[in-house]
């Protein structure tokens, strides 16, 4: 993969707070930053297959949407099943997200899997079910709800 | 950010096919809202002015590409700290007033403040964790991913 160079990094600080909601998005970028729209489709074409666009799509706000409770699981795993057991958690269609970590001195925790739910009885219905996938490979677990979103933006990279 | 359930009826069945539809793969061509429209039935000008409704009930956040800063030579890393209660609110606002601080969580746990820091460069994830360490004089836990299982964003609307 190439890295992306200046023109790149103009088009990624320009589009990463979100693409504009008009009939040709990628003209209008084209003309802020003096490029012309052919450059910017397949400039974005080209960071798209190369995975440093994931994806263009929409973020839905699962709060908004009734998904109210979510919780971050954390699985203290036997480190030599870890992988294949990560596998298997990361398939489940109720896990959003889910990884590997390091422990801390205050942390036994390796594995982390986001459930997402209307309540938290039905999270908690999903962490019965990802506990059960684990067995006894799993020596402790926890929940960890979030109570209040203090900040979330895109991702910001400086321009340059 | 929203942080209320909208009422069902916000929604219509139009609006739950266009969050379902849209979660990747928006269209590169030059009029790309008239061809992502026209799977769903919608005329370009119907779908912008959809998303335009759900931005603004805050039905989405976002809408456009989603970068991996990893792909682009930079960093992520989830990190944790304990926030006495008392003094959470300013330690908040410490944390957040750093533009590397993605998204922040207060979390019911002794760890009961869960950010993610987004740097330029791996080197940069030191650098912040400890100017935020030196601001709140509290321990900023790091839990870099090790291994990532993923399968998918999508959720039934």
């Amino acid at each position: 993969m190439t890295a992306p160079d200046d023109t790149d990094r103009r088009l990624i600080a320009a589009t990463q707070a979100g693409l504009p909601l008009v009939e040709a998005p990628y003209a209008r970028i084209a003309a802020d930053l003096g490029v012309s729209e052919t450059q910017v489709i397949a400039r974005l074409s080209a960071l798209n297959a190369q995975g440093v666009i994931r994806r263009i799509a929409i973020a839905p706000n699962h709060y908004a949407l009734g998904m109210t409770a979510n919780g971050m699981s954390v699985w203290d795993v036997d480190d030599a099943q870890a992988e294949a057991l990560g596998e298997k958690v990361g398939a489940l269609d109720f896990v959003t997200h889910c990884y590997l970590r390091p422990r801390a001195p205050v942390w036994r925790y390796n594995l982390f899997a986001m459930l997402h739910g209307q309540s938290r009885a039905e999270v908690e219905e999903k962490r019965a079910q990802v506990r059960a996938l684990l067995g006894p490979a799993c020596r402790a677990d926890d929940i960890l709800y979030s109570t209040r979103i203090l900040k979330k933006t895109g991702l910001r990279l400086k321009d340059g | 950010m929203r942080r209320q359930t909208l009422p069902p009826e916000a929604l219509d069945d139009t609006d739950r096919a266009i969050l379902n539809n849209l979660q990747e793969g928006f269209p590169l061509t030059p009029r790309p809202f008239d061809d992502a429209g026209a799977a769903l039935g919608l005329t370009g000008t119907a779908l912008i002015g959809r998303l335009e409704r759900l931005r603004e009930i805050g039905a989405i956040t976002r809408f456009g590409p989603f970068y991996d800063a990893a792909a682009m030579g930079g960093a992520f890393c989830l990190c944790a700290l304990s926030a006495p209660e008392a003094d959470f609110d300013r330690i908040a606002d410490l944390v957040n007033a750093h533009p590397e601080v993605a998204h922040n969580y207060a979390r019911d746990h002794a760890l009961n403040m869960w950010f993610v820091l987004a740097t330029a460069t791996p080197e940069g994830i030191a650098e912040i964790a400890e100017r935020i360490e030196a601001e709140t004089g509290l321990t900023v836990w790091r839990f870099p991913k090790l291994r990532e299982f993923f399968i998918g964003f999508r959720v039934a609307a």
